[in-house]
């Protein structure tokens, strides 16, 4: 009796699932979307010093959430990812864009994760398209498997609540115009023109 | 009701396994066939590390055949031969070799790509992907007769994923007959390609 009343709600579980194609966050696999609260994570600590001082953390691994800025755009790439080759010049000029101004530099950030890829992988991503913002690995897609990324690349921007990091943005797909999606970014954390 | 109960439960636990899948560039969305998990390894070997490497001419997208001999004595030779165009592991080896062009020029190495595929599909496939740097050769006909050469003609008439490093004298130096459904680590390959000039 007792196992026929576990079973109804988890039969009805399974169907929601099914009849979404997608997994309940409870689960893992469920790509945070706008609105949702994003996942701690814990990730390699860049090995350069300057990209461990931009995002200014410093324990091996470092949490998600100890990154200091306002709003941070995460991408999710592959060094191996065509289309990720040709979005990296779009992403150095929304880098660029950023800090150029002095009043956005130290309120928006930027951090590259290498889906699948080693050290090595992801320093060769870095070195070939000259990527001035701090990229980190995911070898083992451990993050990837956490956020339900199955296609790069993918752009999270997140601003920072006092509960965690808040998801504004989530896109697989490129970013289109640097410069537009600046606006855009500033126009969904409050950091429209004059602010 | 016990069995049912496991029933579900082993369903709802492979559903998660399936949602938890190898990220592939967007580029490609919709135009992958996934061939789901594959046999790791499917040939036999015929060539070992210290062998000389068997001669062959096939064409290139590019128009005009290439022979492995043109670069003895010129050139260190990887051969990377992949299992299929518009495959997920495939589509995603390659394009990376294309960031390395430099350090492959540096040891003074050549890349070879090669597929059982036609040379119409290769230029579909090569064209979505943006092109690489490499000559791309066709072992469509004879089917696979050079890479039953390599013995990594796998049973079902497609390529290993498998890599072969070939020195200037036309020595294997290094092979690599991977799992099919992994790709083959780039600093592995480059650290191969170094041990050539020590």
């Amino acid at each position: 009796m007792r196992i026929k009343w576990l079973t109804i709600p988890a039969t009805l579980l399974f169907l929601i699932c099914v009849s979404q194609c997608r997994l309940p966050a409870l689960f893992a696999g469920d790509t945070p979307a706008e609105g949702d609260m994003f996942p701690e994570l814990k990730l390699p600590l860049p090995q350069e010093m300057h990209d461990r001082e931009y995002l200014k953390v410093s324990k091996d691994p470092f949490l998600l959430s100890k990154v200091d800025s306002k709003v941070l755009i995460v991408e999710i790439f592959s060094m191996y990812c065509p289309h990720c080759q040709k979005e990296a010049p779009n992403v150095n000029a929304l880098y660029e864009a950023i800090t150029a101004k002095p009043g956005l530099k130290s309120r928006i950030k930027m951090l590259g994760i290498g889906a699948g890829n080693s050290s090595f992988e992801v320093d060769a991503f870095k070195d070939h398209f000259k990527i001035e913002f701090p990229l980190t690995t995911d070898e083992a897609l451990t993050v990837c498997t956490q956020l339900g990324v199955t296609g790069t690349p993918h752009f999270f921007v997140l601003w920072k609540k006092p509960g965690g990091w808040k998801v504004v943005y989530s896109k697989a797909g490129t970013i289109g115009d640097p410069k537009a999606f600046l606006e855009l970014v500033r126009a969904r954390t409050g950091m429209g023109h004059g602010k | 009701m016990s069995k049912i109960y496991v029933t579900f439960s082993t369903f709802f636990f492979a559903l998660i396994l399936c949602a938890t899948a190898f990220a592939v560039s967007e580029q490609y969305q919709g135009r992958i066939y996934q061939p789901g998990k594959l046999k790791a390894i499917d040939s036999e070997s015929v060539l070992k590390v210290g062998d000389k490497a068997p001669d062959f001419t096939l064409p290139s997208l590019s128009g005009g055949p290439v022979s492995l001999s043109s670069f003895a004595g010129k050139k260190n030779v990887v051969i990377s031969f992949v299992p299929a165009a518009w495959t997920p592991v495939c589509s995603e080896q390659w394009p990376g070799y294309n960031l390395l062009r430099a350090s492959f020029e540096a040891r003074n190495t050549v890349m070879l790509g090669i597929t059982v595929d036609n040379i119409p599909t290769l230029f579909a496939w090569t064209t979505d992907m943006g092109g690489v740097w490499f000559p791309v050769l066709s072992d469509f006909w004879p089917h696979g007769e050079v890479t039953s050469k390599y013995g990594v003609l796998r049973s079902n008439g497609v390529s290993e994923r498998a890599l072969f490093i070939i020195d200037r004298k036309g020595i294997i130096r290094y092979i690599d007959v991977h799992d099919i459904n992994e790709r083959p680590k780039m600093e592995t390959l480059m650290s191969e390609l170094e041990k050539l000039n020590n």
